[in-house]
Order: C-alpha cells, then sequence, then structure tokens
C-alpha cells in the first residue's frame, strides 16, 4: 500500500544493484576527500575489518564512548570508518585520525566482542599506515620521533635520560621551576609534559648477568623481562618481582641483551620498530636458557604474547615467536598458577584491585592478581567500581589525549577512593605511575603498589 | 533546507560539539545493528527534554524529517535516517532519575543502557525484566520505540507491559505525558499505542518503568540434544506440563559452534541443539518444578542436562545466547535477522521450512531464539558485497515470513518493523487494518515528520513474495 504522505522521493526501480552495490545500500559516489588510502602488507586486513557486524555491544565498554557519548570515539565508530578508507568512501584525513588518535587500546572493547574482532590488531595497523602517510597529530608525532625512535629502542640512552630527570627532580631545580612563573609562560603542551613528567625511583634496576638463585630447592628457570621505563621508575616493584619469584623456587634470569617489549612502538603504529626489539628478546631470551618468560607489566606481557602474530611472516622468526609467546606468562598468572607459597604472618591492609587493561582485557586475567592477594593472609581485598575501565594511562596517552587522560584519571581514583583502601594494586607501570600522580592531585593517604610487591612486603613481613 | 540556518540555530541549542554535520563524522551516523545504511544531514545530541523540544520544533519549522536514535542496536533499521533527515541521538540523555522502591518503578531518561537500569535496580533487590541479547548496549529509549522483548518475556511479557507512563515529544517540539508519570491513567491508553510506534508519533524523554522483585530462587538447566527436532518436541512437552519457565531458548548446531569458537560458554560443540531454561519463582516451587523440567528433558531423548545454580555458572549460560548474533561475524560479515513468530506448536513445521529454504537458496541460516513463545530468529549470513546476495536473502526472508503468517504467527516479535520488514506488512494485516495504523499516526504527526518511511509499505523497499522478490531501492539513496 503506497503511503501518499512519504516524503523521500520515490527510489528509481532497478532490476540490478547497480550504482548501489558496495557497500550494501550506500551509492557510491567517490571519496569524501582526497587523503590517501590504506595500502601496502601492514594495511588493517579485510578480514578483520568485516568480523565486526556493528551489533554495538562495545558500547558501553569503552572509555572514550562512556566519557564522550560520541559513535566516532567507540570501537564500532573507528571500525567503520577504517571500513569506510578501506572500501575507498574516504581517505585518511586529520578529522578520522583525530578519532583513531583519541583511543587508548585498552582493549575493553575486544574482551566484550561476542564476533571476536582483533580490535587492538587493526587500531596498530591503522595507525601504522597514519604514521606511514605523516599523518599523525602533533603530539604523537613528536613523541614518536624523539621518545619511540630516539630513546625506547636504546636502553643507554633512556637510562641517561632518566638520569637527567632523576637529577632535575632532586636537585631542588624542579620545585624551583614549579615555584617560578616559568611553567605558566611555557607553551601548553611543554608546561604539561613538566607536570606529568615520570618521578624516577630512588633506585633503578638493571639487568645483570647474574642468576638470582631460588631460595630453598629451584622448581624452575623464569627470565624476567626487565623492559624500558618500569625499571627506571618502579625499580622496587622489580626488586621485589626478583625476590617474591626466588621465594617461589626460582632460578631468576634478567638477560642483558634483552630489549624493550615493542609495545609502545607497536600501539603508535611503529610496527618495523616493534619487530626489531622483539627479535631481540627472542634472541636474548632464547641465549638464557629460560623454561619461562615472565613479565611484571602487562602492557608488555600483552605484547609478548602476540610476537607471534608480530612475526608470522618472518621466515626466520615466525617459529621462535610462536614459542617465546607461548611461554610468555604474567608474573601474577604464573605465581597463582605455581601455586604460590602464601606468606605466614599477618599482614592487615585494605586492598582494591585495579585490573589493567592489558591484563583483562588483552591477556583476560582478572583472577590470578586476586589469588596472588588473597593469599596473604589478613589482606582485605574489596572491589571498587569500574575497576577494568582504563585509568587513563596507556602508554604515553596522558602526554598526547591529557584532557581524556585526566577525566579518566579522575574517574578511577574516585572509584577506588570509595572503597576506602590502605592500598591500590595494580599490575603495570603505566597504571602506577598513572595512579599514584591521581593520589597525589586528590591528596590522599592511599598508596599504589604492584601486586607482587604486596606479596614481597607481606613475606617480609614473616618471622 | 536552510542548512547552515538550522545548523546555527541547533548549535546554539546544544552547543557546537553535539552537531555532527561534517560528512566525515556522520559515516559513523549510518548505520545501526541491521544491514540497513543511509547517511544523515546532521546529527544532534540533546542533554536534556528542553534542548530535545527545541531541536525538534526547530527542525519541524525548517521542514527536515526528524528521526530518533538510542544506541543503535536495533535490527530493522529503525534508526537510519533519510539523507535529509535530521537524526537526534539520546546517549547523553541517559540518567536514571529516581527509583522508587515501594511502588517499585523507575524514571528513567531514554539514552539508559537497559542493563546498566537493570544492575542499579539490583541494589535494592529489584530488576527490569526485559532483557534483550543486546541489554548491555541498548537503550530504554529505543526499546520502549520498538517494543523490545528479550529471553525472560516469556513469563514477563515484552516491553509494554513494563511501561507505565512516559514524557514525549511531538513532531511539533510539543512536550506532552502519555500514561502516567505521577498518577493513575484515566482516558485513553495512548502509552499502549505508543510503545512500539517506532518513533512515528513522538519521541520519548522519560520513560517510567515498572520494576519486579528478584526471584528468590532461579536454576538454569542446559538441555543438551542430538537434533533440532527432539529440541522442538521437548519444548512442547514442557509447556504441555503447563509449565512457562522464565526463559526458554532454543540454539542450533551452527549457533552453538559460531559462539563457542569465539567464547567458551559450556555448551558441547557437537550437539544438534541446546535448550537453555530459566526457573524463577519460590525456593518450592523452583524445586517441584525443576523435577519437572528435567523430567521432560529426558522423555524427550535429551543426550544429558546440566544444571547451573551459581550466579557465575547460568551467567556462563547467557553469555552464549546473548552473544549468538555477534558471533555470527566470525563466520560472515553480514546478518539478516528474520524476527518471526509462529504458534509454538508449529515450531518443528517451521524449522523444517527454515531448514528447506536455507538449501534451495544456497544461504547458511542460523537459528537462536525464543523457543517459548515461538519467536524463531532465522538469521541469514552472508557477505552482502557479493552481487545479488542481498536480493537473495531477501527473498528467503520473504518466504519465511510468509510462512510464519500462514501458519497464523506474525512478522516480528520484538526487533520492529523499520525499513526491512514494511513490504511484508500486508501478509498480516489487510489495507483497512493498516489505514487504521495509519489514522493512529496522522493523529499524533499530521505532517509525518517522525521516523517517516518506516512502518507502513510504501514500495520503497523489497516487495514480499509472491511477487519475484526484487531489490528495488538502495534504501533511501
Amino acid at each position: 500500500m503506497p503511503n501518499p504522505e512519504h516524503p523521500t522521493p520515490p527510489v528509481p526501480t532497478s532490476d540490478t544493484d547497480a550504482g548501489h552495490g558496495f557497500p550494501y545500500g550506500i551509492p557510491f559516489t567517490g571519496s569524501l576527500n582526497d587523503g590517501p588510502g590504506f595500502s601496502g602488507p601492514d594495511a588493517p586486513a579485510e578480514p578483520d575489518l568485516y568480523r565486526c557486524v556493528h551489533c554495538g555491544l562495545c558500547l558501553s565498554a569503552c572509555p572514550t564512548y562512556v566519557t564522550t557519548r560520541l559513535e566516532a570515539e567507540s570501537p564500532r565508530g573507528r571500525i567503520a570508518l577504517m571500513k569506510a578508507v578501506h572500501e575507498g568512501r574516504t581517505g585518511i584525513s586529520d578529522r578520522l585520525v583525530s578519532h583513531w588518535e583519541l583511543c587508548l587500546q585498552c582493549r575493553a572493547c575486544e574482551a566484550v566482542c561476542p564476533s571476536g574482532v582483533p580490535y587492538g590488531r587493526l587500531m596498530e595497523h591503522t595507525r601504522a599506515q597514519v604514521q606511514e602517510h605523516g599523518l599523525q597529530g602533533p603530539e604523537l608525532s613528536r613523541l614518536s620521533r624523539i621518545f619511540l625512535r630516539a630513546a625506547l629502542p636504546h636502553p643507554r640512552r633512556l637510562h641517561l635520560a632518566a638520569h637527567l630527570i632523576r637529577l632535575y627532580q632532586r636537585s631542588g631545580l624542579q620545585s624551583l621551576i614549579r615555584r617560578s612563573r616559568l611553567l605558566r609562560i611555557l607553551p601548553g603542551s611543554l608546561a604539561q609534559m613538566e607536570t606529568q613528567m615520570p618521578v624516577m625511583a630512588p633506585r633503578f634496576f638493571t639487568p645483570a648477568r647474574q642468576v638470582y638463585p631460588a631460595h630453598g630447592e629451584r622448581r624452575i628457570t623464569v627470565g624476567l623481562l626487565s623492559g624500558c621505563v618500569m625499571p627506571l621508575m618502579q625499580g622496587d616493584a622489580m626488586r621485589a618481582a626478583v625476590r617474591v619469584l626466588q621465594r617461589n623456587g626460582c632460578d631468576v634470569a634478567v638477560p642483558p641483551a634483552q630489549a624493550c617489549c615493542g609495545a609502545l612502538n607497536l600501539h603508535a603504529g611503529d610496527l618495523e620498530m616493534g619487530r626489531q626489539m622483539a627479535r631481540r628478546n627472542i634472541d636474548a631470551f632464547r641465549a638464557a636458557g629460560v623454561d619461562v618468560i615472565v613479565t611484571a607489566s602487562a602492557g608488555c606481557g600483552s605484547s609478548m604474547k602476540e610476537y607471534g602474530d608480530l612475526l608470522r611472516d618472518d621466515p626466520e622468526y615466525a617459529a621462535a615467536a610462536q614459542d617465546f609467546a607461548s611461554s610468555t606468562r604474567d608474573i601474577t598468572e604464573f605465581l597463582a598458577a605455581l601455586p604460590l607459597d602464601p606468606p605466614n604472618a599477618e599482614y592487615p591492609r585494605r586492598v582494591t584491585m585495579q585490573d589493567p587493561c592489558h591484563l583483562a582485557h588483552a591477556q583476560r586475567i582478572t583472577d590470578a592478581p586476586r589469588q596472588v592477594l588473597r593469599s596473604i593472609p589478613g589482606l582485605q581485598l574489596t572491589e571498587m567500581a569500574e575497576s577494568s575501565l582504563c585509568c587513563g594511562s596507556a602508554g604515553f596517552y596522558s602526554l598526547i589525549q591529557p584532557a581524556m587522560s585526566q577525566q579518566l584519571q579522575r574517574r578511577k581514583i574516585d572509584h577506588a577512593l570509595a572503597t576506602e583502601p590502605d592500598l591500590i594494586a595494580s599490575a603495570n607501570p603505566g597504571c602506577i605511575a598513572q595512579l599514584e600522580q591521581g593520589l597525589r592531585s586528590a591528596g590522599a593517604a592511599a598508596q599504589v603498589r604492584h601486586v607482587v610487591e604486596i606479596l614481597d612486603d607481606a613475606y617480609q613481613a614473616e618471622t | 533546507m536552510a542548512a547552515p540556518d538550522l545548523l546555527a540555530q541547533l548549535r546554539s541549542v546544544v552547543g557546537d560539539d553535539y552537531v555532527i554535520a561534517h560528512p566525515e563524522d556522520l559515516l559513523v551516523y549510518e548505520y545501526d545493528g541491521s544491514v540497513d545504511r543511509s547517511m544523515p544531514r546532521a546529527v544532534v545530541l540533546p542533554a536534556s527534554t528542553d534542548e530535545a523540544s527545541q531541536v525538534i520544533a526547530l527542525a519541524y519549522q525548517a521542514g527536515v524529517p526528524v528521526v530518533g536514535r538510542g544506541s543503535g542496536t536495533g535490527l530493522s533499521g529503525g534508526a537510519i535516517t533519510p539523507p535529509d533527515g535530521l537524526q537526534v541521538a539520546f546517549p547523553r540523555m541517559a540518567r536514571i532519575l529516581k527509583i522508587d522502591t515501594l511502588n517499585r518503578t523507575a524514571l528513567v531518561e531514554p539514552g539508559v543502557i537497559n542493563l546498566d537500569l537493570d544492575n542499579y535496580a539490583r541494589k535494592f533487590g529489584l530488576r527490569y525484566a526485559p532483557d534483550p541479547s543486546s541489554q548491555r548496549a541498548c537503550s530504554l529509549g529505543g526499546n520502549v520505540a520498538e517494543n523490545a522483548g528479550g529471553p525472560h518475556c516469556l513469563a514477563y511479557g515484552t516491553t509494554t507491559n513494563h511501561v507505565i507512563g512516559m514524557e514525549v515529544i511531538l513532531e511539533d517540539g510539543a512536550i506532552v505525558n502519555l500514561g502516567a508519570l505521577a498518577r493513575e491513567t484515566v482516558g485513553y491508553d495512548l502509552r499502549g499505542a505508543f510503545v512500539g510506534s517506532e518513533g512515528t508519533f513522538g519521541i520519548a524523554t522519560k520513560i517510567l518503568v515498572r520494576l519486579l522483585p528478584l526471584p528468590e530462587s532461579v536454576r538454569t538447566f542446559l538441555g543438551i540434544f542430538a537434533d533440532i527436532d527432539s529440541a522442538c518436541t521437548a519444548v512442547s512437552a514442557i509447556i504441555g506440563h503447563g509449565i512457562i519457565p522464565a526463559a526458554l531458548e532454543m540454539i542450533d548446531a551452527l549457533s552453538i559452534r559460531a559462539v563457542q569458537n569465539v567464547t567458551d560458554a559450556g555448551y558441547p560443540n557437537d550437539a544438534g541443539a541446546v535448550l537453555l531454561i530459566e526457573l524463577e519463582g519460590l525456593h518450592e516451587e523452583v524445586d517441584e518444578l525443576s523435577a519437572e523440567v528435567e523430567a521432560a528433558l529426558w522423555d524427550t531423548g535429551a543426550a544429558d542436562v546440566r544444571i547451573a545454580e551459581a550466579d557465575a555458572e547460568r551467567e556462563r549460560l547467557w553469555v552464549g545466547r546473548k552473544t549468538a548474533f555477534g558471533a555470527f561475524g566470525a563466520i560472515a560479515p553480514n546478518y539478516y535477522l528474520v524476527d518471526g513468530v509462529v504458534p509454538r506448536t508449529r515450531l518443528t513445521h517451521m524449522l523444517r521450512k527454515v531448514s528447506e529454504v536455507s538449501h534451495r537458496y544456497g544461504i547458511t541460516i542460523a537459528n537462536v531464539f525464543h523457543a517459548g513463545d515461538g519467536n524463531l530468529h532465522p538469521c541469514m549470513l552472508f557477505d552482502a558485497r557479493e552481487p545479488g546476495v542481498m536480493d537473495n536473502a531477501m527473498a528467503a526472508a520473504a518466504e519465511l515470513m510468509a510462512e510464519c503468517a500462514a501458519l497464523g504467527g506474525t512478522l516480528s516479535g520484538e526487533h520492529g518493523i523499520g525499513l526491512e520488514k514494511k513490504e511484508f506488512m500486508p501478509l498480516v494485516y489487510t489495507d483497512d487494518d493498516m489505514a487504521a495504523m495509519q489514522k493512529v499516526r496522522n493523529a499524533f504527526a499530521p505532517d509525518n515528520r517522525l521516523n517517516p518511511g518506516k512502518i507502513f509499505p510504501d514500495g520503497s523497499y523489497y516487495h514480499p513474495a509472491p511477487h519475484p522478490a526484487r531489490h528495488t531501492a538502495g534504501l533511501y539513496a
């Protein structure tokens, strides 16, 4: 029955689909802009893109959607934009890039996706295309050059920079500058970087040739990832990790030839540099002859477990990368599976667990850190709301997207403090730094600790 | 329309950030959960009833049609906006305004997520019963527009049974109350007419819903069957015993494998079909009915029966059911969901028809559906980029809908008519029936400015069988 009032003009009837073939229902009228398309072997893969059936179940899990309520800042929206580029309906433009770069790559969407869309991989490959065409936003572009390319792959340079920052922070120069008007005169982003500068650990942790011997009977030999910034910012957590492993019957090797895991490069779309770092780690840990590779950083573990995928087209390394990936464990995962030797003294603390995204979503591990904490006598574990919603750290996201990062940080701190904890437990260096900074801003007395630091403290309390 | 003027006016109402008009940004508002697509002229996200009313009034004065959108999870194209249209989206109006635990009601804004309301109500020992599979993402405004269902609607009824009243904006921006927001209803039950009107009457900006007390006891059964026929027999047997479970769902072999491929929901990979049955009520009642359900399952040839009572175990079983449609993404990039309803006693017949149609048209069809109320969801899986495949799928769908109608059923159980099923309306309604519905629509929206082109057949989409099914248009293209 025709509807005479229908305001849309009648559409010409055709027996063929000409004009609206691809994608279905949308007439292809050329690209919306003259930006470049996707190309080359590292372009987002078509099967990955079309696995998304735009059901929308990811929306409520996405921190940037929950915050902005805008579809373009949701996983489904970002994939729709990738599809539009893939289909030639638009080129890569600053506008599209701004939506992709607001993504924290927390992968909460991936964990709830009923279709199993490999969103993390799609976003890494999309960013690789953006970088290739020189279309990164100015902040990401600057950080990529300075930090990802010039510092991260070179442990010595990183150490030197950390020394300088520590000197700046401890010499009184920082407090002098912060008291002066200088920060107010500096360009916004520089002043921002100053306030967000990570606090360096009083003692760094350095990989050494020696093997830290198991206490008591040796059960297994583990290789510990030293990582890039964690030993500089959270040297104590690294030393705690070693002690906790020793205490649980592990010989611990920290091969000095290892590199940064490459996660930050991969997330920014610098796949080639990421692959180089992966190869270096594969060689280093293979030479060390360890049974299992353990990391105390959720972000690193997530990338290391994906080395197999990253190097699958590398004939020389594909098999070794697969081996490396399947031998990698997050330290909480490893300890819970051992199972660990519970501390024998009371350690009465009220603790709430903050799930690092790359542990909860990328590695789907939420129970192991809680098992470790529950093994501590007297420790009271309380759950905060939205414990696995990103805290806004996300690598150096806080420097690139300070406004979003700070909103998420406040939200996380509010939820955490609502449980009135003595300690907030986490398992990732980025989260720990972000939470520490949030607690300082809130003037709260609660402290942030890596799960293994809490376990280590509990062991220290033994008689 | 004098677009620049209208856009400037809209910006002055909701602020620059919430008027989206650049084509690159509009790429993400051209779709919902269905296969349909069309890029709107602009999208506006109001933050209050007042803003929404002003926005709709401005569009009305400019002669621009308006389409409401919640979370964009609909499966019948309900939120798809014509190219000259303004989409008004409600994710920013997402506050639970009030919970009244004594009267067991909640007053919510339309953007509130279904599951968020349910979780919030549970803190008070209450629940919001309608639970569409997309409940983690779908909004109550959309639920009201589509009269959404869900597994637990078998015992508790669809959305219309849970809505007490609404504040609604009409096409000219006027704000009216339908049903009771604060007091008992007298006069016409316009609330009943509004629920399921798919945004063609007006757009709800506040919704008063009924909450139910949480049951004392909940038990979930997984009945595992070697084939779908015996599973159908089990459904008849259970209902035949006079038992109305809270939910009674069927999942076929293809869907089981699709789900298990992504999440381990605990369904055996080699099963021909599983039934998911949930009993709720007082302890004694659930104990008593459990024995009968279990017996009925074994009697009808179940290969195994598993019972879950702990929350985590039950949740795991339900996750599989509720993520099934998404899981089809691993099989094919597009799906078209037929939402037909048949009398329960005709399920076996209908499923055979589905299988026959699947073979004849060469289309993969997965079945995961509300067996208890005869609401089938044959889900056609295909790649819409292959030429001709959409036409083929629509022709197959037409046959299935015609069969549902012929068996005394209907076109849609819970997902609405929208764009996709409007041409099939004559299968279940006469011209006079349709004219009566149109009169109601015209009473609310005489200028047909709200979600035009939906529900009523106008030849712009697909012709149903017996005409050669044919794709006549690229929707609003």
